[in-house]
């Protein structure tokens, strides 16, 4: 005996956690509708199907190590949603993502892993790109809307959330927001109808501004009405450089010399 | 083959309404249940396939998804190569709502189609509260809600599902139905249909059911007329068409093994209530408690097998990747080997968080036995038990053979194994019962929680009390019994109460959960309705009742309000529930075979008032029940004798797509 189990505890205990492996992963098409929840158990069915060596918490209901990033609203697409696992076994960060990706449903992808070198994802994500689609509105309409707003020192939005209907400031943590004319990107347009697009880059605040704050905000501020729901995606994730760009919060992980270093 | 007959519109039938659907989601609670995408989903070729079904669990997609039934029918179809079934379920009014506004038709969750595109549209009603349901799904389908209106451009609409044993209630709105098991029914239609279609579709709709009904297999209530008497009862169901059966007998699927479904089961991305690999591990019950109509209706016992089980459980999981696996049936401790697939499983999972579960109603130390076994792995599973009745009398009218100190003995082995908390289940309203029999509920919970307290040493133990409505259904010996009203229902749940905290140090200990009367009663309509109930139905979906099984959506006052409107008087609502039957009236449910012989059931009835038990016919002698004979099946159990083998990590490691 090498001493007393604490209190309470099951006899045997979990296999330590040997490797910390990062994964980028991307929510496209019908399957942005999953929330939160939806995704975290779908993910750790993938891990059992996988066969993924996974570590378990202790105690009497073990749970898979995971750990999320802050995620994105249901409903809304990314291209950048960021998890950590712990593994009681070494494996190869490529092969474990593609064993991933394809044990996930198809529209929950798999895009990148790399093994953790330290530090925490959180510490390295302070801001996201979001673009959004949005259908019947004019790309003339969108740009006036968007120097409307970023004109405001301060755009109130309303939000119900649980605890019942908050107002929240959505100019405020807006780095950058821009209404590009159609000549910049292809916009996409279905049948003649006209899609402006919004490109957003938003500080990770509390309590979280999302893109429908922004949209509220539009319309709060310079009447911007959509006749259609938007399609939001988020593009990317990371800490936010002085000239407004986001950096990759798995690349101080795959070349540990960034860590720390000044963001190009 | 002229196919355009069978579905005018099928040049553009089988399009998908996913972009006009889309536009809906953002503005609906949990948009997920309406995406599919699940793992084991198949979407096919529209065009390639031959014959097509739309099969529904009339329920929300969380209750609807994890249904076996619509599951191993899934399958089953699917494997055929020029069959495509797909999925829908029952729209929460959000949609609903979205869906009339904009004109978007009901539609399958596996690629958004019309439902009106099929040529087939089964729904499981594993309980009556679904037919609301339904009806909303046909209306927002386009599909005429009386089967009369329909034409060769509309589905075959057919249920299946315990509740499809009476489906007289809903006879009005369904073209045919199924009793019993479905896996080789579903061939079976399948086939006719192919044919049909193959030959032109002669007769058009009409030729097509006569055809289903001549199998003796499916139900076409079109085909029969219903005379009454002047009293309201049933005067007789007769045929109205030449070559149509005067009864229409269950399907019986023989060999489990031959059936291992599902192999592939549906791995929701939404939520739901059932978050697990369920095994079947045999079919049918031969207990005969009285007032279950599953025992009743799905016999006789037919086990799979400890080595297809244990493959099943295998490649389920490496399938699905869920950590819980449920070894279902109506009395999964009563399998022959129950023992050695528990014992074997649990070696087989040790150390791999997969947790095991086994749902039972038997109350013994044997069912303790196997739950310690399978929470090996540190997952400890809840134990209830099912003593059903309060009193030993009224356990002796239902036949569930129990003794009170059985009872308490068994809870306590639990205490002093470990288990903290157990759940007892019983229900009210049972035939002959008293004020009296319910308030011995009480008086056992007591006594379990004093002996599990002396035997323990600990205060820390605790039991729940969860009571039940009953609702007597077709075909059990209690088809003829009364019904109690919702008025007594309730005062014997609030007396119990009283009687339960009139000890406060042992209520503490007692945690008591129940359901008010009054949905039982609307149960109870439908259970054992006749054809006059589908007015009913119909007005109440009509005045918005939709998801009757939620309380939340539930209102008493609307089904009554209907039924006063709907039937006529003299029989009434009372007429249908509170009124007990005597030996020679008709039932509406007399011409559907479920191979119980009408005299056994009415024998039993009366042995029950009399308090006499009747044992299982897996270890006594056979009692007549009349299934076996009439539908020439036979008890299939173990042992086998065979165990499950330690399972050879071959598949260690990941498994990585080459």
């Amino acid at each position: 005996m090498t001493g007393r189990r604490p209190k309470n505890q099951p006899e045997g205990g979990q296999a330590p956690v040997v490797q910390r492996i990062r994964l980028r992963y991307a929510k496209r098409g019908p399957m942005r509708f999953t929330s939160h929840r939806d995704f975290a158990r779908a993910f750790e069915r993938a891990i059992l199907r996988a066969g993924v060596p996974i570590a378990y918490s202790q105690g009497f209901t073990p749970h898979p190590k995971v750990s999320y990033a802050s995620a994105a609203p249901t409903g809304v697409a990314s291209e950048a949603e960021y998890l950590e696992i712990g593994l009681r076994d070494r494996v190869d960060p490529g092969e474990l993502a593609r064993a991933l990706d394809a044990a996930l449903s198809p529209g929950l992808d798999v895009l990148d892993a790399v093994e953790a070198v330290g530090g925490s994802l959180a510490d390295r994500i302070d801001a996201s790109a979001w673009r959004v689609e949005l259908p019947g509105v004019t790309a003339k309409a969108a740009r006036q809307a968007v120097d409307v707003f970023l004109a405001a020192a301060e755009v109130p939005v309303e939000r119900l959330t649980k605890q019942g209907r908050r107002t929240l400031d959505a100019r405020g943590p807006v780095v950058r927001l821009d209404a590009p004319q159609p000549a910049d990107v292809t916009p996409s347009e279905v049948g003649g109808v006209p899609c402006a697009i919004l490109d957003l880059v938003v500080r990770q605040v509390t309590p979280s501004v999302r893109p429908d704050d922004i949209l509220s905000g539009l319309l709060v501020a310079a009447d911007l009405e959509l006749p259609v729901p938007p399609r939001a995606t988020r593009i990317a994730q990371g800490a936010l450089t002085a000239q407004g760009e986001l950096v990759d919060p798995l690349a101080a992980d795959r070349d540990p010399a960034v860590i720390g270093a000044p963001l190009s | 083959m002229s196919e355009a007959s069978v579905a005018p519109a099928s040049a553009r039938a089988g399009q998908t309404v996913w972009p006009q659907l889309e536009q809906l989601l953002p503005k609906v609670s949990k948009p997920i249940q309406y995406v599919g995408g699940e793992l084991g989903a198949v979407v096919k070729d529209w065009d390639a396939a031959t014959v097509r079904w739309a099969l529904s669990y009339p329920d929300a997609y969380e209750v609807g998804l994890p249904n076996q039934g619509v599951q191993i029918l899934y399958e089953v179809l699917n494997e055929q190569p020029d069959v495509l079934a797909e999925r829908t379920y029952a729209v929460w009014p959000d949609l609903e709502a979205l869906m009339r506004e904009h004109g978007v038709p009901q539609f399958t969750v596996d690629a958004h189609r019309p439902v009106r595109a099929f040529d087939l549209f089964g729904i499981s009603f594993a309980t009556e509260l679904g037919y609301t349901n339904m009806l909303t799904m046909l209306s927002l389908a386009g599909i005429p809600l009386d089967s009369s209106e329909r034409d060769e451009s509309h589905p075959i609409v057919i249920a299946g599902g315990h509740a499809a044993f009476n489906p007289e209630p809903i006879a009005d709105f369904i073209d045919a139905a199924v009793l019993g098991d479905g896996e080789e029914a579903v061939l079976e239609i399948t086939a006719i249909v192919r044919e049909w279609k193959a030959e032109g579709c002669p007769g058009g709709r009409d030729e097509l059911l006569l055809r289903l009904a001549r199998t003796e297999s499916v139900y076409v209530p079109r085909f029969y007329d219903v005379d009454y008497l002047p009293d309201g009862r049933i005067q007789r169901v007769l045929p109205n068409r030449a070559d149509v059966p005067f009864r229409v007998n269950k399907r019986t699927t023989m060999d489990l093994d031959a059936w291992p479904y599902p192999k592939k089961p549906l791995v929701p991305l939404a939520e739901t209530v059932h978050e697990r690999y369920a095994v079947e591990i045999f079919r049918g019950c031969t207990r005969g408690c009285r007032f279950c109509q599953a025992g009743m209706i799905t016999r006789p016992v037919r086990e799979r097998s400890i080595t297809t089980i244990g493959e099943m459980v295998k490649e389920g999981l490496e399938f699905s990747g869920f950590g819980e696996v449920g070894l279902l049936s109506l009395s999964s401790a009563d399998h022959s080997e129950i023992g050695d697939i528990c014992s074997g499983l649990a070696d087989q999972y040790e150390g791999s968080n997969v947790s095991l579960s086994l749902p039972s109603t038997r109350v013994d130390a044997f069912n303790i036995d196997l739950a310690q076994e399978l929470s090996r792995n540190g997952r400890r599973t809840g134990l209830t038990f099912a003593p059903e009745g309060g009193s030993e009398r009224i356990r002796k009218v239902i036949n569930k053979m129990v003794s009170e100190e059985d009872l308490i003995r068994t809870v306590v082995t639990a205490y002093t194994n470990g288990w903290r908390q157990v759940k007892l289940y019983f229900m009210c309203g049972l035939p002959t019962e008293t004020d009296e029999d319910v308030l011995q509920i009480a008086r056992l919970a007591q006594e379990v929680i004093k002996a599990g307290r002396a035997a323990t040493g600990s205060k820390d133990i605790r039991c729940t009390v969860s009571i039940g409505g009953f609702v007597p259904k077709p075909h059990t010996p209690f088809q003829w019994a009364a019904m109690a009203s919702p008025e007594t229902i309730d005062n014997r749940l609030k007396l119990l109460k009283q009687a339960i905290n009139s000890d406060r140090s042992l209520g503490r200990a007692i945690g008591y959960r129940y359901h008010d009367g009054q949905p039982s009663l609307v149960e109870g309509l439908l259970s054992r309705g006749d054809r006059r109930v589908g007015a009913v139905i119909r007005r109440v979906w009509e005045g918005g009742g939709r998801f009757d099984g939620w309380s939340e959506h539930f209102s008493y006052d609307r089904w009554m309000t209907a039924a006063n409107e709907a039937l006529a008087p003299g029989v009434d609502v009372a007429w249908f529930t509170t009124r007990e039957r005597d030996e020679n009236e008709v039932l509406p449910w007399d011409h559907l075979d479920s191979g119980l012989d009408k005299e056994w059931l009415w024998q039993d009835w009366q042995e029950s008032l009399s308090e006499y038990e009747q044992p299982d016919c897996r270890w006594t002698p056979c009692f007549d029940c009349g299934v076996c004979p009439s539908m020439d099946t036979e008890i299939q159990i173990g042992p086998t004798g065979k165990k499950l083998l330690p399972i050879t990590p071959v598949n260690a490691g990941l498994k990585v797509p080459s």
